[in-house]
């Protein structure tokens, strides 16, 4: 396989379109449940279709991941660095797929319906169980301050390439590489 | 490709960036769920007041506490459906868990204390969508915005010395917001029934009925009782649970009926404002019949999980622009994931 300098073009164009949602995703969430205004149920409303786009985005996602060429990292990286930079993105993943889902089975324990506006209703992943919801409802809420602050971990590792080291580790997302 | 850093003011700026641009999101992040605006009103702040009224009762709901399940169904007639197109609402049956209760905060409360009660109901359409409402015995909300609820509820908290309410709180809570006169007015006439079911159930708030087409009415409802209306007896009043044994008695003779009743606003009408009735003489719709037939003890009714959620709605419906019923859903919210907690940690199963 030829060595990739950038990531695939519609992987990035994922990686970017994610990043805007799920960012958007963590402030309405964290909004939504504290707030008593109007902009609530607006928030709410918003919640669990893009919830719901997220989930789809990053399968297509992983399977892009696994399937196209993926640029190395400089050789200038040390290894636990390196080791470090592969397992939070794991994480990443595993936080981006595992959030949509706690969301979906913690509304189908709770007994609500999971409504995305016009009368689509997705159907419920678990049984009706208060012990369940007990669990998953904070469980929501910790994956989610989780997310956000591995987030900017990766956000300000990514500056630091971009702007400090410029060894085309940012690059590789964005495709644009200054000569 | 360099990767050596030279320390110059360059560069310092650079990793200024790298760390700044990271830290404005993390505190935009905290602004927005209100962890730097400690004065600001959030849900947290309304289930407090709520709990410092009416104590805190692990496993219960911050505000109606005290009620019964009761299970049964909606037979519409098909009138409602013209202006709205939710499945229920057109001619058929839709089966309901609601739940009774009487307004505060002590599961304990004796029947006779409270005026104030409540009809909780949902709807599970076939299509997986439900209506949930949460209605109250009074013709009128006492306060319009969120904000005079809360400070409602403040000025009425028991004082520390005395163990009563302020007086003198409540004194100038009322001139600061006359629009709560009529509730008061209305309290000081109004002499409960006997039973929850002969009470008429009002959804206070208005909400916006949708049709095929996607023209909206605003509207209002009432759960209107089959059965009439008796006063709160003598021997009521020594039996703190008179409510949850009428309705169990009255259960055993049959089932409790109650019309579905829409109450349609006319041009001028306004939707956010839950302290004023509409007119009279506007036009309603019966919409059908909500047929109640059993009761189960809440502790192990199916009523118990449920947060009667007034914005949990079908395709069909939409709120009003009240402000209430954001604040409702939000502290709902908050008042389930608390008690839902708190059970399972009563049962030893928590995270």
């Amino acid at each position: 396989m030829k060595q990739a300098v950038y990531f695939h073009p519609a992987l990035r164009v994922l990686h970017w379109l994610m990043a805007a949602a799920i960012l958007m995703m963590l402030f309405i969430g964290v909004a939504m449940v504290s707030i008593v205004s109007s902009a609530h149920s607006l928030l709410v409303s918003i919640h669990k279709p893009l919830g719901v786009m997220i989930l789809l985005l990053v399968i297509v996602r992983l399977w892009l991941r696994f399937t196209t060429a993926k640029p190395a990292l400089p050789a200038s990286i040390p290894a636990w660095q390196r080791g470090m930079a592969h397992l939070s993105h794991w994480m990443l993943y595993l936080m981006m797929v595992a959030q949509p889902l706690i969301g979906w089975a913690m509304l189908s324990a709770a007994g609500y319906p999971v409504t995305l506006g016009n009368g689509i209703v997705l159907p419920p992943i678990m049984d009706i169980s208060n012990d369940r919801y007990a669990i998953l409802r904070p469980l929501h809420t910790w994956v989610a301050l989780a997310l956000f602050a591995m987030i900017m971990l990766h956000l300000a590792a990514a500056l630091l390439h971009a702007f400090v080291l410029r060894d085309g580790v940012f690059s590789s997302m964005t495709g644009h590489r200054k000569p | 490709m360099n990767s050596k850093v030279h320390l110059n003011r360059q560069t310092v700026v650079r990793l200024a960036l790298v760390g700044i641009i990271p830290l404005i999101l993390f505190l935009l992040f905290l602004w927005t769920g209100g962890w730097l605006t400690p004065q600001r009103l959030t849900s947290d702040k309304l289930v407090d007041v709520l709990q410092q009224s009416g104590g805190v009762h692990k496993g219960y709901r911050r505000n109606h506490a005290k009620g019964m399940c009761v299970l049964g169904s909606f037979i519409s007639n098909g009138n409602a459906s013209v202006l709205s197109r939710a499945s229920l609402f057109s001619k058929g049956e839709t089966a309901v868990t609601g739940r009774f209760a009487i307004a505060g905060g002590a599961p304990a409360a004796p029947d006779y204390t409270v005026p104030v009660r409540s009809m909780a109901l949902s709807f599970q359409q076939s299509n997986g969508e439900q209506w949930r409402t949460g209605m109250n015995a009074m013709p009128f909300f006492p306060v319009s915005s969120v904000e005079s609820f809360f400070e409602l509820q403040t000025a009425t908290l028991p004082d520390a010395a005395t163990g009563k309410p302020n007086p003198e709180k409540l004194r100038s809570f009322v001139m600061n917001h006359p629009e709560i006169k009529p509730f008061f007015a209305w309290a000081k006439q109004y002499t409960p029934s006997s039973s929850w079911a002969s009470d008429r159930f009002n959804s206070l708030n208005a909400f916006r009925l949708i049709d095929k087409a996607g023209h909206e009415q605003l509207v209002r409802w009432s759960m209107v009782p089959h059965a009439g209306f008796t006063p709160i007896s003598d021997a009521d009043k020594q039996n703190s649970d008179f409510l949850q044994q009428d309705l169990q008695h009255r259960l055993g003779q049959g089932a409790l009926k109650w019309d579905l009743v829409f109450t349609l606003a006319q041009a001028g009408d306004k939707g956010d404002d839950a302290t004023k009735a509409w007119p009279a003489d506007r036009k309603t719709i019966n919409a059908g019949t909500l047929v109640l037939n059993k009761a189960i003890p809440q502790q192990q009714g199916p009523c118990n999980d449920i947060n009667y959620d007034p914005l949990i709605l079908p395709d069909g419906m939409a709120p009003s622009a009240d402000p209430i019923l954001n604040a409702r859903s939000s502290a709902y919210a908050k008042s389930y994931n608390l008690r839902t907690h708190e059970q399972a940690q009563q049962k030893g199963e928590t995270l």
